[in-house]
């Protein structure tokens, strides 16, 4: 695994100023398109997900602190997200009641010592062991947790959870956050501000001593430090972004309940690491984007949504290990030369992926249209032979009939095999552009 | 008393047996190839369904036997062309990969048998109460249950200790290497391995299924605990899963059984002000804690006894 | 693989940002409301409640299929809409945003007091923000008090009786059998199962003071597999009779354990009648020692509403779980007509207080004080069959009849609403 943290080239011969644009544009860049998206994606729908998708990009690149980073792998992470949103939740509700002049953009520092505070809990408990141990521990932690909102009600609030009005605390230049679009530029705010200590946390001294624990902790222990208390930082560490997370998950719709510590959302913040490539910085930040997106999205079209979207997590652990990001990075390398060329190179490679992609999707959709009429044909025989497929009434197939059944199967197996046939035609492609990077770079 | 004391150790042992029976195949697998099954769980509702569906057609003898073979050959396909491709990607590749798993088993079942408990019950010829203690039926089909996982048991143990197939499985475990040079398939063992773990669960299902609700919820239900009995027992250790599986089977049903609370104890000197922590803490009963002591217990001997009671070696 | 430049990565990763949300646009096409009234209906259609969530979805379909053939409302049709809640409060308040995007104004949902809750509040908090643009939230099956206690909400709806009404009417059943000395109480552990058990030990306490209490049991939730250690303790307790909420897997494995162990009580239930439940009933062999409390059961002699049963059993294979629902949604039929609209806010005005001709027969009414539904309620036991009855369950050959009714004035519990009415 290569990872985010070596070095920047350093800008040798050009200027400080140069230098500086360079470090920083991106980060302004980043923040000039998280100010436009509302104006792009205007409707409350789109504006209620990218919130979803701002609160997940940090818990996911949170837990990619663990996982990633320091090859810890957290079955219970939701923990420090939940108990952040469930304190957040009474914080607000204890200003709102004292009158305490609390404005909402900082009851999020709440949220994040409270992660922190809980992360040094059980942190001391469960980094003394890494590997499958730690897993384990973190997986009884979970439970313990999950299990004891169900006894102690008067912190959890029982099912119904403990609800905030966040309109109500001090108000912040005029803004009082009732409006979700108020409530996004919170989110995004936040989400930049930790996406940057984030990443600048990898580049110190203790984001490589993650890396060499993650590798190899005895030859940390050679080297005069211990991994354990490597471990044990960089746990607390990740409960305090978790605890942000779960602070703005508590602003966004203005109530905790037990399911935020629950196993679900500690296994969708795996996935959504796991997805977007838990080897680079940006993974997670894709996997989170992306995880949202499906979850929101996918149960419009299919009732048994969760089952693609094992199916793709899969797919993902077999073929892509290095998930998303894995296999844009295989793509930057040929991202060098003359700009022409690297157009031209990039341009042939798609074009090739194009031509694969065709007989692919002709396979994927005969798949999901047979799998869409067993569902159909065993579940849901009680509304006849006609299924709106993909929910879409304009895609009306009857599943009495033969010609969809034995249509779906050609499609997938056909599509399989032309498929197959294209391979060669990538894998030249690839090694055409890999070698036509290589003579570039000579 | 007596009464209550005698039925809960009865219940208790039976439950025990029956995470017995799953774990002993889960103990195996993570001992032998280092991976903590996440859908091992699922192989035993996979055993429930498919016992639950050649029951329909051919009856409960020949869903006992057929269930848990294709379960197990079901299992056996996995190892080979799912496991054995993420194995070079390492251990959290492969965890990873049977979380997936999980979630796509349980889709198939709900996509096949819908999102309701089925139909499945005890044969009918099973279906009668076996003895009766102070007036408390024990059914019949129960007692079936306990002897036929004993039985199990018995025979994993002789098959493990007694026969040539168990002791290259049992040098597998330790010297995968040494096993390989003395000219075996070390790749086909652990497949075989694979297949009779997920068998055994399988079994569990189609046994159990009979007996309480065959759901496409059960493997979520159940999956936690299987870790909890295997890290407990210790790593690879059948009797250490075996003690394990009948410890937590007890704990369980005997914390339901009683209704002591703080506050039974000392209510009457102090009473903590409703709505505080401290009066959830006082009031709650070992009866509604009960699910959650496995876990605790699992942090505790993770913390206390790396190794697990029997083990030999860390997680 | 090698490793250039973070930066550009960085940039590749806001270019999948704006992709990725760019995909958000495309679906959102804002329908005016046309011709049809849209019907959000935000309820489980994955994971494991998923069973439960597709049933009251067909009932709808169905309720909505006969009231346009009868015309729809106001000359537009009624249409439901499907949304997947997955269970997950986040994922409620997601939805809900989703159909209001939609331009679906009117929302229903059961299953769940949390996500009511959630909800209940949020669709407050949003009339409050966006005025002109309000929403009302129907609830068909979410029981807590609380709904229209503490937390009531002018915009919000109920149909079910609440824990406490169904209480009331089975302990006034109760109150009426003498064979009932030694009661057991056996509840799952949540805000629900906490309601069923407070409101048992205080409206037995103060019918029937002669009867002893003698367990009181709160489980975990869809969480135990084997409910024989509970029925060993209820057999130890020597009670006569057992008083339930266990709904879902809890109830037909409690029932399932019972028969096991041969253990002979009387079951007062709230949702036996539920999926999976009359199944249970059937293999544990219990005639007629089960009872349910609801707004109407199959069996009823009643002509309309056991043709209406009728034809949904024909067409959709269930059974009507939902009468309320049929009066919830002839209700807002009759509202919008009364209101000659379908604005929001017109409908809730003229549900606010609303008299009915309940499903089953006789008067109902939407009460206005914290608009919790009140009709006459009916507790059924479950057994064999009789030749007038039409109805069995879930092919059982077992049916509901009815073992008493609880008349209208005798449901009436108190409220501590205090409703802030939107001027």
């Amino acid at each position: 695994m290569s990872d985010t943290t070596k070095s920047m080239p350093a800008a040798a011969g050009a200027s400080d100023m140069v230098a500086r644009i360079k470090r920083y544009g991106v980060w302004i860049a980043a923040a000039a398109v998280l100010l436009v998206l509302p104006y792009i994606f205007p409707s409350g729908a789109a504006i209620t997900t990218m919130c979803l998708m701002g609160i997940m990009i940090i818990f996911a690149l949170s837990y990619n602190m663990l996982l990633g980073q320091s090859g810890m792998l957290s079955f219970g992470h939701a923990v420090y997200y939940g108990l952040a949103a469930f304190v957040t939740a009474h914080t607000i509700n204890w200003a709102v009641k004292n009158g305490v002049p609390i404005p909402l953009p900082l009851i999020p520092v709440v949220g994040g010592l409270t992660g922190l505070f809980f992360g040094i809990l059980f942190g001391s408990v469960s980094t003394r062991r890494g590997g499958t141990a730690f897993a384990m521990i973190s997986l009884g932690l979970a439970e313990l947790v999950y299990s004891s909102s169900l006894i102690l009600r008067s912190f959890f609030g029982g099912e119904e959870g403990i609800s905030a009005d966040r309109t109500k605390l001090l108000r912040f230049f005029g803004y009082n956050f009732g409006p979700q679009i108020q409530v996004y530029y919170l989110i995004a705010a936040w989400c930049l501000l930790c996406v940057i200590l984030m990443y600048a946390i990898t580049r110190t001294p203790l984001g490589r001593m993650c890396n060499a624990v993650r590798e190899n902790p005895e030859r940390v222990e050679f080297v005069g430090y211990n991994p354990q208390f490597v471990r044990f930082i960089a746990f607390s560490l990740a409960g305090l972004f978790a605890g942000v997370a779960g602070s703005l998950a508590a602003i966004n719709i203005e109530l905790a309940q037990a399911s935020f510590v629950g196993a679900a959302q500690s296994g969708a913040v795996l996935l959504a690491a796991y997805i977007g490539g838990v080897a680079f910085f940006v993974g997670p930040i894709l996997g989170a984007v992306l995880v949202t997106l499906l979850s929101v999205k996918l149960s419009d079209f299919s009732e048994i949504w969760v089952f693609y979207f094992g199916v793709l997590f899969v797919t993902m652990i077999l073929f892509a290990p290095y998930g998303l990001s894995g296999l844009l990075m295989m793509h930057a390398q040929f991202w060098s030369g003359p700009f022409g060329r690297r157009i031209a190179r990039i341009g042939r490679l798609f074009g090739a992926y194009l031509i694969a992609a065709i007989p692919a999707l002709i396979m994927l959709a005969g798949g999901i249209l047979l799998i869409e009429m067993i569902h159909h044909v065993a579940q849901k025989g009680a509304e006849g032979a006609n299924m709106h497929f993909l929910r879409r009434p304009y895609l009306t197939v009857n599943t009495y009939a033969a010609l969809p059944w034995v249509g779906a199967t050609i499609a997938l197996i056909g599509g399989f095999f032309a498929f197959r046939f294209t391979w060669p035609t990538v894998a030249k492609a690839w090694n055409d552009a890999l070698a036509d990077t290589q003579r570039s770079q000579s | 008393m007596a009464e209550l004391i005698i039925i809960s150790t009865l219940n208790g042992v039976l439950y025990g047996l029956l995470l017995f029976l799953m774990a002993s195949g889960l103990t195996l697998i993570f001992s032998m190839m280092g991976v903590l099954n996440f859908a091992h769980a699922s192989f035993y509702m996979l055993g429930a369904f498919l016992g639950y569906q050649i029951s329909q057609w051919a009856g409960f003898i020949p869903a006992l036997i057929l269930a848990p073979l294709l379960a197990g050959g079901i299992g056996a396909l996995v190892e080979r062309f799912g496991l054995r491709t993420v194995h070079k990607h390492g251990h959290v590749a492969e965890l990873l990969f049977t979380f997936g798993l999980a979630f796509i088993i349980e889709e198939v079942i709900q996509i096949i048998w819908g999102k309701l408990s089925v139909d499945y019950r005890v044969p009918s010829w099973l279906d009668f109460p076996a003895f009766t203690i102070y007036a408390t039926n024990y059914p019949a089909y129960k007692t079936f249950m306990l002897l036929f996982s004993i039985a199990i048991f018995i025979g994993l143990i002789l098959l493990l200790t007694r026969t040539r197939a168990g002791l290259i499985i049992q040098a597998s475990l330790t010297h995968p290497n040494m096993v390989g040079m003395l000219g075996h398939n070390v790749p086909r063992v652990f497949m075989m391995v694979f297949g009779l773990g997920t068998a055994l669960a399988a079994i569990a299902g189609v046994i159990a299924g009979a007996a309480f609700v065959t759901q496409s919820n059960m493997a979520a239900l159940l999956g936690p605990i299987l870790f909890v009995v295997v890290v407990v027992g210790g790593l690879g250790s059948l009797w250490g899963a075996f003690v394990a599986s009948l410890l937590i089977g007890l704990l369980q049903t005997f914390a339901i059984a009683s209704d002591w609370s703080l506050y039974k104890f000392f209510g009457d000197y102090f009473t903590p002000t409703r709505g505080t922590i401290l009066h959830d803490v006082w009031t709650v009963t070992i009866a509604q804690i009960g699910p959650i002591l496995p876990y605790l217990l699992l942090v505790l001997v993770l913390i206390l006894r790396p190794t697990g009671l029997f083990g030999t070696r860390e997680t | 693989m090698k490793w250039q430049m973070p930066k550009k990565l960085l940039g590749l990763a806001a270019v999948g940002l704006v992709a990725g949300a760019g995909y958000l646009a495309l679906p959102q096409k804002t329908e005016a409301q046309g011709a049809t009234i849209k019907i959000a209906y935000v309820d489980p259609l994955s994971g494991p409640m998923a069973g439960i969530g597709d049933t009251g979805l067909k009932n709808f379909q169905f309720i909505l299929e006969e009231i346009n053939a009868k015309g729809g409302a106001n000359g537009k049709k009624l249409e439901i809409v499907p949304f997947d809640n997955k269970l997950n409060a986040q994922e409620t308040i997601v939805q809900v945003q989703k159909a209001i995007d939609q331009g679906i104004r009117i929302i229903t949902q059961g299953n769940g007091t949390a996500f009511a809750i959630a909800i209940s509040e949020f669709v407050t908090k949003y009339n409050e923000r966006n005025p002109g643009k309000e929403v009302i939230y129907l609830n068909y099956a979410a029981v807590d008090p609380i709904l229209t206690n503490e937390k009531c909400s002018y915009w919000h709806f109920r149909w079910d009786a609440n824990t406490d009404i169904k209480m009331e009417a089975i302990t006034n059943f109760m109150k009426g059998r003498t064979n009932v000395k030694k009661v057991y109480l056996i509840n799952q552990d949540y805000a629900f199962g906490h309601g069923v058990r407070d409101a048992a030990l205080k409206m037995l306490k103060a019918k029937r003071p002669d009867i002893e209490v003698v367990g009181n049991e709160l489980h975990p939730i869809a969480k135990v597999t084997d409910f024989a250690p509970y029925i060993a303790k209820i057999k130890a307790s020597g009670a006569d009779s057992v008083i339930t909420g266990n709904w879902g897997s809890d109830f037909a494995l409690l029932v399932k354990a019972a028969a096991d162990a041969g253990l002979q009580v009387d079951w007062y239930t709230f949702y036996a009648g539920g999926t999976g439940g009359p199944t249970a009933m059937k293999q544990a062999n219990l005639p007629n020692r089960v009872f349910a409390i609801g707004e109407g059961f199959a069996n009823l002699p009643h002509k309309e509403a056991q043709e209406f049963e009728k034809a949904l059993r024909a067409k959709y294979g269930v059974s009507l779980f939902y009468p309320r629902g049929v009066n919830q949604m002839r209700m807002l039929a009759a509202a919008i007509n009364q209101a000659k609209s379908d604005d929001p806010k017109k409908i809730a005005a003229a549900l606010h207080g609303m008299k009915f001709e309940v499903f089953h027969g006789g008067e109902g009414y939407m009460r206005a004080d914290d608009h919790q539904f009140f009709q006459p309620m009916y507790l059924a036991s479950f057994g064999p069959i009789k030749a007038d009855q039409p109805f069995d369950e879930e092919k059982t050959g077992w049916g509901w009849s009815i073992a008493g009714k609880i008349e209208l004035k005798d449901t009436v519990t108190p409220t501590t609403c205090k409703m802030n009415k939107p001027s």
